[in-house]
């Protein structure tokens, strides 16, 4: 259908090509002034980081010409700090995201499925206290939650406080709560059809799920595992209160170190260290662009 | 849409068998049972290892949860049927270990008094009064510390370590030993003096073995080794651990045969004084050698104030107080009330926290204020970006208009960068001496954006704007695409203005589409925690709000977390645990309303 209306438009397109330039401007002219703007608006802030991670000097607040010199040391002082193990921060977040985010995805895609595919007692009011749990403030169990890993962490210290492997297990409590009904959105976009025809020929549920269900829905899946990505090497609170050696912090934890402190405040790491948290997660984004609306509207927007 | 073919598990007439197989799952696979068998048997190998754990400790409650836990999991995942189960699992055991204990915990907190100075059982707070409740005796001799063993080595838990008191003025040498004895080591007075007095530089074992250090400046030498005694060097000294220096400064040392109450203790390892005690605990129970804190744990006892001889008795807040007595109606223990002692137990106040939230004259006002903020600040946040994203999307919903991708690619930018970053670069940016924005935006004004309270909540909602606009403008863009275009046309035939269609059409459509995902919004500003405590902390602090610290542009969420983790005027967890319900109360019911109002939720049937 795209293609139809392409080509319908191809002769206008070429009719329009003749414009006055001041016609030009009241269609589509300002329309390009204000996108500029708003260009602007939206990555001066990001420039600034950008050129406060390359100029060279340790200045305590950075510099406010933008991109005055160029050099790397920043980056080479980040990786060079023994007190301050970046690159340790750097693998921790990694590891504690992509383990999070492909756990908690494929957890709620599970329980998705049943929501969406199965009938059975207690389907509503299952799917309706998964939305009233979400909404309590995780952030307010911390004190829960440090008793909890302090008493584990008597027991069994690899899943205690301090540890990657118990901050990942808290973040996996909150997977079902987080993405159990957007996913249900999705699933339900796919036709209830293409699954009963695959039942009658013989597949069994796990084969309808995984290669039918969770295939067509898998950019949707994609989207799903960056976004939940995003929001858990975002997190603060919960990461600050379970980590507490330099070695064991995540980006989130460690980089707030660097300005933190009045009186060794140091931008131009800070912004160094941004900079490289950051590319992965931008790089993924504009890859899966395309996807992300479809992503976002969580089934809502049938079109 | 009820499909007539999904039976549930009770109805088994014959007619229906191959239809229920259907929809259990069909026949399994060989490689599927043996799949999920393999996967179980990993599963219960680990589970049955961390229960012989358990079991190993005592940890009954865990072992017989875990137990459960297991039998669950293996009846649910080796039975035919039950297919819902097979897949809610894995999510409703995390969901229930992680969240609804945690939900349930605040739930029980909330009735307590849990908090800094409410933070253990009685026996506890009892130990740690002992420990807290004497102070120095008016013109003790401040003795210098050093630290000895027999070997000069520091063992595992530090339990070798001695000390060498030197009275740097008489010339006194004490040895301190592990086991709580002191002993003067007495012929060396005259030999310490004279060293002090002709301050020798040279450091020479005197005639009573004891080694001097004599560069400590004029007139003064220490004793750091003694006949049997080594100094522990600096390299050994590294193995002082902070448990091991707080036993250390822990040790009480009978300071006179006259007077049994008085003893000396050197709590920072450098200076040791004389202590009195200001309280003394009577319990009616023996002292057991094995087990000195038992007595701690005598209903019956009490403190005495050694000054007057009243005593302290248990009261209902879990405080210490004369006569047991509570004074007021919330009374707290402050700093300097000489009526109660400050250590305290975790007791139930029933619904005393409630009482203050609604109650509280000291808190209403900041409390109001923060309250109108917080959906203030929610609602224009959605507003203000929503509008934001529509007219962006708006703007380029121009099919002639090229490079509509470079534009959205870039646009999205403050979207796809990390959250928390965004809001220490902000903060940067906002400074109100150095930031970009004063300095080089606004050509050098000084505009206090993060340090007054007007200008601040403006940052904050510019700032959050930036961060939110990308997001309604992709989901905006979306719906707007969904829109069939036949509706358009046909308005457009039937001769209504841009303006017309917008009104009348297209926002209608959007706010049916987009509805939900404005609520989510609205309820994840409501709690943006992020967003303020990294932009502004909750700052400026209003200093008229004593003691809650409430700050200008505070939220619901960040003013609780002050309450429960700021370390200014101690914790109070009971008191936020309230708080957190009742906004989980508020935020929920929110939702469900304006979900219910929306019709978000009808398909769910």
């Amino acid at each position: 259908m795209a293609n139809a209306t392409a080509v319908i438009e191809q002769p206008l397109k070429m009719k329009k090509k003749r414009r006055t330039p001041l016609k030009w401007f009241l269609t589509t002219g300002w329309r390009h002034l204000v996108g500029l703007a708003l260009i602007l608006y939206a990555i001066f802030p990001i420039l600034y980081i950008l050129s406060t991670s390359l100029f060279p000097n340790n200045s305590i607040e950075g510099t406010n010409t933008l991109f005055a010199a160029i050099s790397f040391q920043n980056y080479i002082n980040l990786f060079s700090d023994p007190a301050r193990p970046f690159g340790l921060w750097y693998m921790n977040t990694v590891i504690i995201g992509l383990v999070t985010s492909v756990l908690s995805v494929f957890i709620s895609a599970l329980a998705a499925y049943a929501f969406s595919r199965l009938r059975f007692r207690g389907r509503r009011g299952g799917l309706l206290s998964l939305i009233l749990i979400q909404m309590f403030p995780s952030l307010l169990g911390l004190v829960a939650i440090f008793g909890m890993l302090t008493e584990i962490g008597k027991i069994f210290p690899a899943f205690g406080l301090d540890s990657v492997l118990g901050l990942i297990m808290i973040y996996l409590g909150g997977s079902l709560g987080g993405g159990t009904y957007l996913m249900y959105g999705f699933f339900n976009t796919v036709p209830k059809e293409l699954d009963e025809a695959a039942k009658l020929d013989g597949a069994t549920h796990t084969q309808i799920f995984y290669g039918i269900i969770m295939r067509l829905v898998s950019p949707v899946l994609a989207v799903q595992m960056l976004l939940s990505y995003i929001g858990i090497t975002s997190d603060y609170v919960l990461a600050s209160v379970v980590l507490s050696k330099p070695e064991s912090l995540t980006l989130a934890v460690g980089l707030q170190q660097f300005i933190s402190d009045p009186y060794s405040k140091d931008w131009s790491m800070f912004t160094a260290g941004a900079v490289l948290a950051a590319i992965p997660v931008v790089t993924l984004f504009m890859f899966l662009q395309r996807y992300i609306v479809s992503g976002l509207l969580g089934g809502a927007v049938k079109g | 849409m009820t499909n007539p073919l999904a039976g549930g598990p009770d109805r088994s007439n014959v007619k229906r068998k191959t239809v229920k197989n259907l929809y259990d799952g069909g026949t399994p696979s060989l490689r599927g049972t043996l799949f999920k068998i393999t996967l179980l048997a990993i599963l219960d190998a680990v589970t049955i290892f961390v229960l012989f754990i358990l079991f190993m400790q005592h940890l009954w409650v865990a072992f017989a949860v875990g137990l459960f836990a297991m039998l669950v999991v293996n009846y649910l995942y080796l039975r035919r049927g039950g297919l819902p189960a097979k897949y809610l699992a894995p999510g409703v055991i995390l969901l229930i270990a992680f969240q609804i204990y945690v939900l349930l915990f605040s739930a029980y907190t909330a009735f307590t008094n849990y908090g800094s100075s409410h933070n253990g059982s009685e026996q506890l707070a009892v130990t740690a009064l002992n420990e807290a409740g004497s102070q120095p005796v008016d013109g003790s001799v401040q003795y210098d510390v050093h630290l000895v063993s027999a070997t000069g080595t520091v063992n595992a838990d530090g339990s070798n370590i001695g000390f060498l008191f030197t009275d740097p003025v008489g010339g006194k040498v004490l040895l301190a030993d592990p086991n709580l004895k002191l002993t003067e080591i007495p012929a060396c007075s005259t030999a310490v003096q004279q060293v002090i007095k002709t301050n020798a530089t040279t450091v020479t074992p005197d005639q009573c073995g004891l080694k001097m250090l004599t560069d400590l400046g004029p007139n003064l030498a220490d004793a750091i080794s003694a006949p049997g005694w080594k100094a522990i060097s600096i390299a050994e000294s590294n193995k002082v651990s902070t448990d091991i220096s707080n036993k250390l400064a822990g040790r009480h040392y009978p300071a006179s045969s006259s007077d049994q109450s008085l003893f000396l203790q050197t709590q920072d390892l450098t200076t040791a004084i004389t202590y009195q005690p200001q309280i003394i605990w009577v319990s009616s129970m023996k002292a057991d050698p094995n087990d000195p804190q038992a007595i701690y744990a005598d209903p019956k006892g009490y403190f005495l104030r050694v000054a007057d001889g009243k005593k302290y008795l248990p009261a209902q807040d879990g405080y210490f107080r004369i006569d047991g007595k509570i004074p007021g109606k919330f009374g707290a223990c402050g700093e300097g009330d000489a009526d109660c002692l400050n250590i305290g137990w975790e007791v139930q106040v029933g619904m005393r926290n409630f009482a203050t939230i609604f109650g509280d004259q000291q808190l209403r006002a900041p409390l109001l204020k923060i309250i109108s903020w917080t959906f203030l600040f929610a609602a224009s946040t959605v507003f203000t970006t929503f509008v934001a994203g529509l007219a962006i999307a708006l703007l380029f919903n121009d099919e002639r208009m090229k490079g509509k991708k470079i534009y959205r690619s870039l646009m999205i930018l403050p979207y796809a960068f990390p959250a928390f970053l965004s809001a220490y670069v902000w903060r940067g940016l906002l400074n109100k001496d150095e930031g970009f924005i004063n300095q080089v935006i606004l050509h050098g004004a000084h505009i206090p954006w993060l340090t007054e309270e007007t200008p601040a909540r403006f940052a904050v909602l510019l700032v959050n704007l930036w961060l939110g606009f990308p997001y309604m403008f992709l989901i905006t863009t979306g719906a707007l695409q969904a829109i069939p275009a036949e509706l358009v046309e046909s308005a457009t035939i039937d001769g209504a203005t841009p303006w017309q269609i917008l009104r009348q059409i297209k926002l209608p459509l959007l706010f049916v589409s987009l509805a939900p995902l404005l609520i989510s919004s609205f309820a994840f500003n409501f709690n943006n925690f992020t967003l303020i405590y990294l932009l502004t902390g909750g700052g400026p602090i209003d200093s008229t709000t004593s003691g809650y610290d409430a700050g200008g542009t505070d939220i619901l969420i960040t003013f609780v977390y002050k309450i429960a983790f700021s370390t200014g005027h101690g914790r109070d967890y009971g008191l936020a645990s309230a708080f957190s319900i009742l906004i989980f109360i508020l935020v929920a019911t929110f939702s469900l309303v304006s979900f219910r109002r929306t019709r978000t939720l009808e398909d769910v049937n």
